[in-house]
């Protein structure tokens, strides 16, 4: 256990250097400034490094050995409801798995945090950290179920893709202007260090034990599923969250017009 | 003293909220839906503590040093007014945290194993190599790629939504033509791009960039280069897979 934290720890370090090492060339020979606070930064790369090494030996020892023994018992034929029949609806143990852990892993996901907190200084407050991170992990969620429904049934991957697609042109066309860049990089966000392995293991899982479904082609594909719904997921909330902005604004505007003092004062 | 031990502490009671809907998904599933005890549960508990740990680091380190790095540089390339050296700048960072991506590196032997079994190249050790090399080279130049058009739509104000949806379509495009082993694995490449240490450093560059260029909106403008990034290699890859088959 000690040996393989300190190999997960430098294999982070060899990870994070090579950027490390180019930004401070950069600095020191295209801008030719010394590095403000330098000392700071090192001590902040040094967290950087240890931290992610301790979150990846953390997960490698407890979270994800479980996750995909859970996703292969769940997919196996002894967990399916309903006994003899076997359709689509014999896996609600799965989509409800899916739906929980694609939610749970994308909350837990550092990428989406970091993106979280800066849209949350940008945007003045109004964006709220956690309701960008509650969006975007709902969005994973239905993202991650619907795509086992397709492993399932066998339906190809790109009409659902492509039908999401056509859903996040129009939702661009309707939705507030200041939404749309964050949406469109929530996607990307989402598949990173905590979600990418457990829903891979599900598909994979899946993909072997049902009958005609070939691992390779078959059990990839969710990544592309939970990148595209948080797309829609933000992108609804922000028209969700203008609408009741909206509805607020106009009560607020029948109370002045009933309340005489306020109007004068206009 | 206090006071960072304090900071410390807060940070420690937002990560452990942030695991706990994994923990608790994986209790429930674990005790009421398959009614089991899994093995070692004293190290699982351990391993949970690990990750608490390692997130509460992670986000200070964040705040102290990632963040504040790409901001910098962001500023200081806008200040100097060379738009060459803000494209190479850009390039390097995406090409050089891709390269070294140690999920890139799976995906892309795993890629070399299909398309051998599938005949595309020879089944040998060197075809396979060379193989699994172009496909990272592939990816590591959309993703640099992905950041020069990034920071130039924020430089000339091109529009995001226009340029990401012609991505698209031209994604679905592809998809129709390309050989059916290579798909999955072009889908799947657009997800592993976005490590957890790139983020923060491009987020912080493009709204650093947009927030000191005038007439540029940090919120509007300054993100979107993670959507590209996750764009470029199904593209790329698509076409890597292609030229590979054709040839």
């Amino acid at each position: 256990m000690i040996v393989s934290s300190v190999t997960t720890i430098v294999a982070t370090g060899t990870d994070v250097l090579p950027i490390v090492i180019f930004i401070f060339l950069f600095q020191t020979l295209v801008i030719r400034k010394p590095i403000p606070n330098f000392k700071r930064l090192l001590a902040g790369l040094g967290f950087v490094i240890v931290g992610l090494g301790l979150f990846l030996i953390g997960l490698e020892q407890a979270l994800f050995p479980l996750g995909r023994e859970m996703a292969a018992q769940l997919t196996s034929p002894e967990a399916l409801v309903g006994g003899g029949t076997r359709d689509w609806t014999s896996y609600l143990w799965v989509y409800a798995f899916a739906l929980a852990i694609g939610f749970a892993t994308t909350i837990a996901e550092p990428a989406l945090l970091a993106v979280s907190m800066k849209a949350h200084d940008v945007s003045g407050g109004a964006i709220h950290v956690w309701g960008l991170r509650v969006a975007v992990a709902l969005g994973v969620a239905v993202g991650v179920a619907l795509g086992t429904y397709r492993i399932i049934t066998g339906t190809p991957l790109q009409y659902f893709i492509m039908a999401a697609y056509l859903v996040v042109v129009i939702q661009t066309i309707l939705a507030p202007k200041l939404i749309i860049a964050l949406a469109y990089d929530s996607g990307g966000v989402t598949t990173s260090t905590v979600t990418v392995p457990l829903i891979t293991a599900l598909g994979l899982g899946l993909a072997e034990t049902i009958p005609g479904r070939s691992p390779l082609l078959d059990g990839f594909g969710l990544v592309a599923f939970a990148s595209v719904f948080p797309i829609i997921a933000v992108l609804t909330y922000a028209q969700l969250s203008e609408q009741l902005d909206k509805r607020a604004a106009r009560r607020r505007k029948i109370q002045e017009r009933d309340d005489p003092i306020l109007v004068e004062e206009d | 003293m206090k006071k960072s031990l304090s900071i410390f502490w807060n940070h420690t009671k937002g990560s452990m909220r942030d695991l706990a809907p994994i923990v608790i998904v994986i209790a429930f599933f674990e005790f009421v839906v398959l009614r089991q005890v899994p093995d070692g549960l004293v190290g699982i508990l351990l391993g949970v503590v690990l990750v608490v740990i390692g997130l509460t680091f992670f986000i200070y380190g964040l705040e102290l040093a990632l963040f504040p790095i790409g901001d910098a540089l962001a500023v200081a390339l806008a200040q100097k007014g060379s738009v060459f050296w803000l494209l190479i700048f850009a390039f390097s960072l995406g090409f050089g945290t891709t390269i070294a991506e140690p999920a890139l590196t799976a995906i892309a032997s795993e890629a070399g194993q299909i398309a051998a079994d599938a005949g595309a190249i020879a089944d040998n050790d060197e075809a396979r190599d060379r193989y699994v090399l172009g496909l990272r080279l592939t990816v590591a130049l959309s993703v640099g790629t992905a950041l020069v058009l990034g920071v130039l739509r924020i430089i000339f104000g091109w529009s995001l939504p226009l340029m990401i949806i012609s991505g698209y379509v031209l994604v679905v495009a592809m998809t129709a033509i390309a050989p059916a082993d290579i798909i999955g694995v072009a889908y799947d490449s657009g997800g592993v791009t976005t490590s957890t240490v790139t983020v923060p450093l491009v987020t912080a560059l493009g709204v650093g960039l947009a927030s000191s260029l005038r007439d540029r909106n940090p919120m509007t403008d300054g993100f979107g280069l993670i959507a590209f990034a996750s764009l470029t290699p199904m593209i790329f890859v698509m076409a890597y897979g292609g030229i590979i088959q054709w040839i």
